[in-house]
């Protein structure tokens, strides 16, 4: 069973390519990091995937079904920056959102739906911040939070966009830990991820990307000298540090 | 009985904008408001235009329209690359220009002047009359009840998804919610809220009904469901002080009221528990003391 299929996909803004034909099958049962350098498309290629963006082409398909928000199979961690922290809610309310799926328009949450939140906060060590307003957490907290909700979602594959940026060293191995849990119980999970040196720990599969493929694969296939220079371009000054020990090849 | 029906519009111009206001502030576009409360001319002048008649029901529907095409516009032209802002200044300005100019050419001799349109008066609310089910209130109350309800109804069925679109879109896009469907629907509220209020405040007031009490609910709620309940309280509480005010002084209704929404917004302003700013600079002196009370 494939994760995610993609076929010939292309996204445009205004003039400007900034995905072109991408090209991906990548099997169920992996953690797989996106990398490449700033303005790859890497966030862009989430959006297209999860059918964010109008002016995409190309065939996606995730369980190898087109993807209907209505199957539940999908969670999503956005960006932390994306929303506003000052909205006047609580933690738990927060991760609550990660029901509205399955609880469907009109109703309410249910007892049960509140239990899977508050067992979700527990999972990722804030419990004792379910009443806590959402503007007074750290950004550590606030990311914990985020992976919170997408763990409420019950989902076969999740999305995650950048939830390593800016959280403290804690928050960052809470996070890995429950990725390699996700995992672990046979989820697929797939990174937005930039921070070359610790991708070859986390992830066992990666996509390369700089406005197309540049590599995907398993990590020690992918994650190679070679690669990163094309991936990267010139760019990448810090590679001789890193080759000895974090790269394969 | 006249002072009743008064205090009683006022308190449900007040309830009926603090709720719809609530999201407008939360969505920061408090200013479309602005914009909708004068596009709303416009779209009265067309439905009068086409139907030679100033019954509530056609005002309504007029107003609906244009709040769309307003919501339209400004996101047409904020596609096109020009800021919020500036899109709104743009539309509401050339709408509301339009409007006037139709009045004076098409419907000069009618009861339908820019003044009345902008400031309203509320005074007069009393002697005009509807029946509706062998019941007769003044039309104003008719109207921001019938507007009210379905803003009841559209809060209490999409509340938690107009919740989660306000907090969090892209999430919201993501786990299949109509957000741009919502946004409209929400937007033609906005339309019908500020079309049922004008004509007995004045469409430059509605603004400040609409936008003033959901602003100052917003500095004390720590919950969407607190900050409605707070919006609402603080608008029946700027119209009942205000029209008591304007009668002890002798001056404007509409104007006392929303000069107390200001009032209201400041003492909250100062005098908020914990991060009020009296508060703070309290804490601030007591900081203060205690170092001096350490040096010595």
């Amino acid at each position: 069973m494939d994760a995610l299929q993609v076929t010939n996909l292309s996204v445009a803004y205004e003039e400007k390519v900034v995905l072109q034909n991408v090209n991906l099958t990548i099997p169920v049962g992996h953690l797989t990091g996106i990398i490449g350098p700033n303005g790859a498309g890497k966030s862009t290629l989430i959006k297209a995937i999860l059918n964010q963006l109008p002016n995409k082409t190309g065939v996606v398909h995730i369980l190898e079904r087109p993807l209907n928000p209505k199957d539940h199979t999908v969670g999503y961690v956005p960006q932390r920056n994306a929303v506003d922290w000052d909205f006047p809610t609580n933690a738990l309310d927060v991760v609550l959102m990660g029901r509205y799926g399955h609880i469907g328009m009109i109703k309410k949450p249910s007892a049960k739906d509140k239990q899977i939140a508050m067992e979700c906060l527990k999972n990722v060590g804030m419990e004792a911040f379910a009443d806590r307003s959402i503007g007074q957490l750290s950004g550590g907290q606030q990311q914990r939070v985020f992976l919170a909700r997408a763990l409420a979602q019950e989902a076969e594959v999740y999305f995650m966009d950048e939830p390593f940026v800016g959280v403290d060293a804690a928050t960052e191995r809470t996070i890995i830990a429950i990725l390699k849990d996700l995992k672990a119980k046979g989820k697929s999970v797939f990174v937005v991820h930039h921070d070359l040196q610790t991708a070859a720990d986390y992830f066992d599969w990666m996509i390369l990307l700089n406005r197309t493929i540049t590599a995907a694969g398993p990590t020690e296939q992918t994650f190679t000298e070679d690669n990163l220079q094309e991936a990267y371009g010139g760019k990448l000054f810090f590679m001789d540090q890193t080759k000895s020990n974090k790269t394969f090849n | 009985m006249n002072e009743f029906w008064v205090l009683l519009t006022g308190s449900l111009v007040g309830i009926t904008c603090g709720l719809t206001g609530v999201f407008l502030i939360l969505r920061k576009t408090a200013m479309i408001a602005d914009a909708i409360s004068h596009t709303v001319l416009f779209g009265i002048v067309v439905a009068f235009m086409v139907t030679q008649s100033l019954s509530g029901f056609w005002m309504l529907i007029g107003a609906a329209i244009a709040g769309l095409l307003t919501t339209f516009l400004v996101q047409l032209l904020q596609s096109g690359g020009l800021q919020e802002d500036a899109a709104i200044g743009v539309v509401f300005t050339s709408l509301f220009a339009l409007g006037v100019l139709f009045i004076t050419l098409f419907a000069g001799n009618v009861h339908l002047d820019v003044e009345h349109v902008l400031m309203g008066e509320i005074a007069f609310v009393p002697w005009d009359s509807w029946e509706i089910l062998g019941v007769s209130m003044p039309k104003a109350v008719w109207m921001l009840l019938i507007v009210l309800l379905f803003n009841i109804l559209f809060l209490v069925i999409f509340y938690k998804e107009m919740k989660l679109s306000t907090f969090d879109s892209v999430f919201a896009l993501s786990i299949g919610l109509p957000i741009v469907a919502m946004h409209y629907s929400y937007m033609t509220l906005v339309s019908l809220t500020t079309v049922a209020a004008f004509d007995s405040v004045g469409a430059v007031l509605v603004v400040a009904m609409l936008i003033g009490p959901a602003a100052t609910a917003y500095l004390m709620s720590k919950s969407v469901v607190g900050m409605i309940v707070w919006s609402m309280a603080f608008g029946v509480m700027a119209a009942i002080t205000g029209y008591y005010l304007a009668k002890l002084w002798n001056t404007s209704i509409a104007g006392m009221m929303a000069a107390m929404i200001g009032v209201l917004f400041m003492l909250v302003f100062l005098f908020k528990p914990h991060d009020g700013w009296t508060w703070k600079l309290f804490k601030r002196m007591k900081i203060k003391d205690t170092e001096v009370h350490v040096e010595s």
